[in-house]
């Protein structure tokens, strides 16, 4: 199916398009999710419900506005982020000892997924520090633009162009 | 513009993240709308940035599609019935206002109907009261002319048929305390057009006729029965035809009628 007639689906309030959906995006959106949170049971958790704001919140997608992609990304992220910062959570203490996506991957003992792990891995070893801090920020953080500019002390238009850069040997690999 | 220095500048992957401000989001999303080559660069983008993550994901997600599927609310589904339910009440309405209407059309039609019915029924009643009126008028002035024949003080003279008309009929009745004299022409025949009979009262000796009246309501009169003033001391009457309006003499030669007072 047609990415556009897909949304246009799962807008109306079709269920197929909406399990098309998940399969589509749930396993990046679990990573987001976890990047964030570094809790299984927890991100889970959140998982299901940033899922169900996808279908009650479908119609308020708006695609003049960005990608159906950046939107999702968006909802995970904010729905992480408000976790983290809730009461419950903190009471936990959980010990977030794991920094960013790179730190995760690197830990990981088991890994799963359509992609070449050990190669991705070895990948992820050869971008630079700069690469990593960029795409955890901009990406997994939902950082501005400005914000990446003002956290790695780094002017504005070099963050777009390094950024380019990292995200073109990242490509170079996955594709 | 330069699509391949616009590709390397590297917005796009700002825009795939999600790290643009509204305006210039809503700016490349145009870009991409007019070229295709933009928006397969975006997708590829899109599908590392997709498996980079799904590779952070600490297990597999989709044995949760069940759970969550349980959790769905069918907001729309539930509206789109709200929404039929809702139109029951409205065709309700509808169909009442539309009964209420030829309700009402009827009625205004019934209303007309009896007021036309109301209107006929009192010309018929006009007409009925005016028949009432006019057969006691009849009646009235049969009662008056029975009177008139029993009064004993009446005179009687019949007036025989003359050559004209041999058949011809009629009578006086001569009240002399009224100085009223009733002339009956029942069985005379009727005046041609332009003809009236004139009734006059006669001294014999000598034949002096005195015009009495004139017997130009003929056709009018039901009973054929006219009152007449005669204060004339006569000693017979006769009826003549004459031209409309009367004559000064009678016509002797159209004679209709002719009695002698008896006593």
């Amino acid at each position: 199916m047609q990415q556009d007639k897909l949304i246009e689906e799962l807008q109306s309030g079709n269920e197929k398009a909406f399990e098309r959906i998940y399969e589509l995006y749930s396993q990046s959106t679990y990573g987001i999710i976890y990047s964030i949170i570094k809790d299984t049971a927890i991100s889970e958790e959140v998982l299901q419900d940033v899922f169900i704001k996808i279908w009650n919140n479908a119609s308020s997608y708006n695609p003049d506005k960005g990608r159906f992609f950046t939107w999702v990304l968006n909802i995970a992220r904010n729905a992480s982020i408000d976790k983290i910062r809730s009461k419950d959570f903190k009471n936990k203490k959980l010990n977030l000892k794991s920094d960013n996506f790179v730190d995760i991957l690197e830990s990981k003992s088991n890994f799963f997924g359509t992609i070449d792990a050990i190669g991705l891995q070895k990948y992820i070893d050869l971008l630079g520090p700069t690469c990593k801090k960029l795409i955890d920020l901009l990406f997994f953080k939902g950082f501005t633009q400005k914000e990446t500019s003002e956290e790695l002390q780094m002017p504005l238009g070099t963050v777009k162009t390094k950024n380019r850069v990292c995200i073109d040997k990242l490509r170079a690999k996955v594709l | 513009m330069d699509i391949n220095k616009y590709v390397s500048s590297g917005v796009l992957e700002l825009y795939v993240y999600g790290a643009l401000s509204e305006t210039e989001s809503k700016e490349v999303t145009s870009i991409l709308k007019q070229y295709p080559e933009v928006k397969s660069e975006v997708e590829e983008i899109e599908n590392a940035l997709l498996k980079l993550s799904a590779a952070v994901s600490p297990q597999n997600a989709e044995n949760l599609i069940q759970a969550i599927k349980q959790k769905l609310s069918h907001n729309p589904k539930i509206i789109t019935m709200e929404s039929n339910r809702s139109n029951i009440p409205m065709y309700i309405g509808w169909a009442a206002s539309l009964l209420f209407l030829i309700g009402l059309f009827l009625m205004f039609n019934k209303n007309q109907e009896l007021r036309s019915d109301l209107q006929a029924l009192q010309g018929e009643k006009a007409q009925m009261e005016s028949q009432i009126a006019e057969a006691r008028n009849d009646a009235d002035k049969s009662k008056e002319l029975l009177s008139v024949i029993r009064d004993r003080n009446i005179i009687k003279v019949p007036l025989g048929g003359q050559a004209v008309a041999p058949d011809a009929y009629a009578a006086a009745y001569w009240d002399k305390t009224t100085n009223t004299t009733y002339i009956d022409v029942k069985d005379l025949p009727e005046p041609p057009r332009g003809m009236v009979y004139q009734v006059w009262s006669l001294q014999l000796e000598p034949l002096t006729p005195t015009s009495i009246g004139i017997l130009d309501s003929y056709e009018e009169d039901e009973n054929k029965i006219f009152a007449l003033e005669n204060m004339n001391p006569s000693e017979a009457f006769g009826i003549t035809l004459e031209p409309a309006g009367g004559s000064k003499t009678p016509t002797m030669e159209q004679l209709y009628a002719l009695g002698v007072v008896s006593s």
